[in-house]
């Protein structure tokens, strides 16, 4: 380990801007454009507290004669509600900013739990093979027969029954990943299987075991940091996937109760509102949402291409 | 060949047996079914005879087996809610359905596909570019948002469409359908423009994908040389290699798009069979809940094996293969 103090060997921060990875970063516009507005999005959402102007969930600030008032730039617009007033007098901008934390916190917690599962069920059915394998694979092959959001609307609402009401708040975030992840875990595991199943007979993994390297270990270290990169743009792809399906759950109501709002229940309570000419209380959660999805989306997309050694 | 279509059939069975698990899982784990028949002041004894003649008491592997005996012979009970036979409930809503998922079908593979040829053929023109990038938007767009979007739009501030329902609709015998009428047919425009939205730009990709494979071939380059005008060359000659895969892909679609229309027919409220199942979700009406997963994964099972099937039968290379 003296290689990292040698002056000559450059720093991991120095080798991850020499690396192609940057230099294709660097020249597609649209990957910058899409990681600065993830960044703006996602820093102004967990600086919630701090940036809105009131705290959607104080219901004591809440008045009843700032309802359901326009947009600053509409006539009756009044600061400091820069996006108007829902049929509460809550802030549409606070909401929007608080929900949006909501649902990336879902997205991120979904991907990880899907991650971790995929990744290590995947490994296992990859080194062990045999009737591990054969099991994974087969619940696998079930799970992606049946479309996706019936499985995660009945896993969803079925898990919400037996939530105690002292449980209730923290339990349906819980149940949410929980959903999104069954389904997603299928994806990484196939992905880890399938290059575990080649890594495993290199010579260098059979060297390793030969020097009596525990299963574990060769595994986590040898095995697993050559199936990432695929893993990676997954993930990324995933994230985007995770959060539709969260705000697709809670449009349906069966996702984040009201009193918590993800973006997909914002939408889900101001759709009741859109007959009435309240047409911003669905706009713009919905317009932060597709945001936030479309910017994932195209880092995805550029992810893909830029680590697909056959397009270089 | 053989081995391969049984083996298929095989695969279809056995998601079929865990679907319907999952469906018996959730039936035997929401509530207790003698609570929600009886009243309270039912006695002890009244209940117990209850059970009895629900079969409650067996083992679970014996509910379990007379469970899947009746799906298949299409009985899911009746409805917590309103005492209905369940499959004739769902039944009814079906023609709502199967027509909004047709018609989004028809719509994608209308605009899919030309767009998909365009953006092959001319692939540095800025608007081959520009369709590129909407489909990148196309994907992420939640389809709910959508048709929010298009209600927004052109119900409430243009006014050209009904925003809910089905309009009016004609009987055919069982199957009850609103294309034949003026209302029916401008209802279904905006539900199904949302939900073709996403196959739209699978359809787009899919082609572009297979055309810009296929016109690398030596036999374009070879009708180009002997000169073949090139809109022949490509609508005629590599557009038709390309639509084998698509065609595929559209069977297979069409059971995802029957179940997720259930999202585009809760914005617009229109009365299909995914309607039904999220509003007994509401009220946690287990016996529809159950038998939409079991039809819905059903439809979606054999439309893949016969997708599969169908690629053995015509593909040769698979037939040595022992897939």
């Amino acid at each position: 380990m003296t290689d990292r103090t040698d002056p000559k060997m450059p720093s991991r921060a120095e080798r991850f801007f020499d690396s192609d990875l940057w230099w294709s970063f660097k020249s597609h516009k649209s990957a910058i454009g899409a990681a600065i507005v993830l960044a703006l999005v996602i820093v102004a959402a967990f600086l919630a507290p701090v940036l809105s102007p009131q705290d959607p969930y104080d219901l004591a600030a809440l008045e009843l004669w700032n309802a359901e008032l326009p947009p600053i730039w509409m006539d009756g617009g009044q600061m400091p509600f820069l996006l108007g007033t829902d049929v509460q007098g809550r802030d549409i901008l606070s909401g929007i900013l608080y929900g949006t934390r909501i649902s990336i916190i879902i997205g991120i917690a979904s991907v990880a739990v899907s991650l971790f599962v995929g990744i290590g069920l995947g490994l296992m059915a990859g080194y062990y093979g045999g009737w591990i394998d054969n099991v994974l694979m087969r619940i696998g092959d079930v799970l992606l027969s049946i479309p996706i959001v019936l499985v995660a609307i009945l896993v969803s609402s079925v898990a919400q029954q037996f939530l105690s009401p002292a449980w209730r708040e923290a339990g349906v975030a819980a149940v949410l990943v929980l959903a999104i992840a069954m389904y997603s875990w299928v994806q990484y595991a196939r992905v880890v299987r399938a290059q575990t199943m080649v890594e495993r007979r290199k010579e260098y993994v059979q060297a390793s075991r030969l020097v009596g390297t525990p299963a574990r270990r060769l595994m986590l270290k040898h095995i697993l940091p050559n199936t990432l990169t695929p893993i990676f743009v997954a993930a990324t792809l995933n994230f985007g996937l995770a959060i539709l399906i969260e705000a697709t759950l809670s449009f349906l109501g069966v996702g984040m109760p009201p009193n918590q709002p993800s973006l997909g229940t914002l939408i889900r309570v101001g759709n009741q509102y859109l007959f009435s000419g309240s047409w911003w209380i669905v706009l713009f959660p919905s317009i932060q949402l597709c945001i936030l999805v479309v910017a994932v989306n195209m880092l995805g997309d550029w992810l893909r291409d830029a680590l697909n050694p056959k397009l270089r | 060949m053989l081995a391969f279509i049984i083996k298929r059939l095989a695969n279809a069975v056995f998601v079929m047996l865990s679907v319907t698990f999952l469906a018996f899982v959730i039936f035997t784990a929401v509530g207790d079914p003698v609570d929600q028949m009886l009243n309270e002041q039912a006695t002890q004894a009244q209940r117990d005879d209850l059970r009895e003649r629900l079969g409650l008491d067996d083992p679970f592997l014996v509910q379990y087996t007379k469970f899947v005996g009746r799906a298949a012979q299409g009985d899911f009970g009746i409805s917590f809610r309103n005492q209905r036979d369940v499959l004739d409930m769902i039944a009814e809503r079906f023609p709502a359905t199967f027509e909004l998922v047709l018609v989004a079908t028809f719509i994608s593979l209308i605009v899919g596909v030309p767009m998909g040829v365009i953006t092959a053929i001319r692939r540095q023109s800025w608007y081959a570019e520009a369709m590129q990038f909407t489909s990148i938007i196309g994907v992420s767009l939640p389809s709910f948002v959508v048709g929010i979007g298009l209600i927004l739009v052109f119900s409430v501030w243009l006014g050209w469409f009904p925003a809910f329902g089905r309009g009016d609709t004609v009987d055919l015998g069982w199957w009850s359908t609103g294309l034949l009428t003026p209302s029916g047919r401008m209802s279904i425009v905006l539900p199904a423009l949302s939900l073709s939205l996403f196959q739209i730009t699978l359809v787009m990709r899919l082609v572009r994908a297979e055309m810009l494979e296929v016109l690398r071939s030596d036999f374009i380059k070879f009708a180009r040389a002997r000169g073949v005008p090139a809109r022949r060359l490509h609508f005629s000659h590599a557009l038709r290699n390309c639509l084998m895969p698509v065609v595929t892909m559209t069977a297979m679609q069409i059971g995802g798009l029957i179940a997720f229309a259930l999202v585009t027919e809760t914005v617009f409220q229109w009365p299909g069979m995914g309607l039904l199942f999220i509003q007994a979700v509401t009220f946690v009406d287990v016996p529809i809940m159950a038998a939409y997963l079991c039809i819905v994964a059903l439809i979606f099972v054999v439309l893949n094996a016969i997708v599969d099937m169908t690629y053995a039968v015509i593909d040769p290379r698979l037939k040595g293969a022992d897939a």
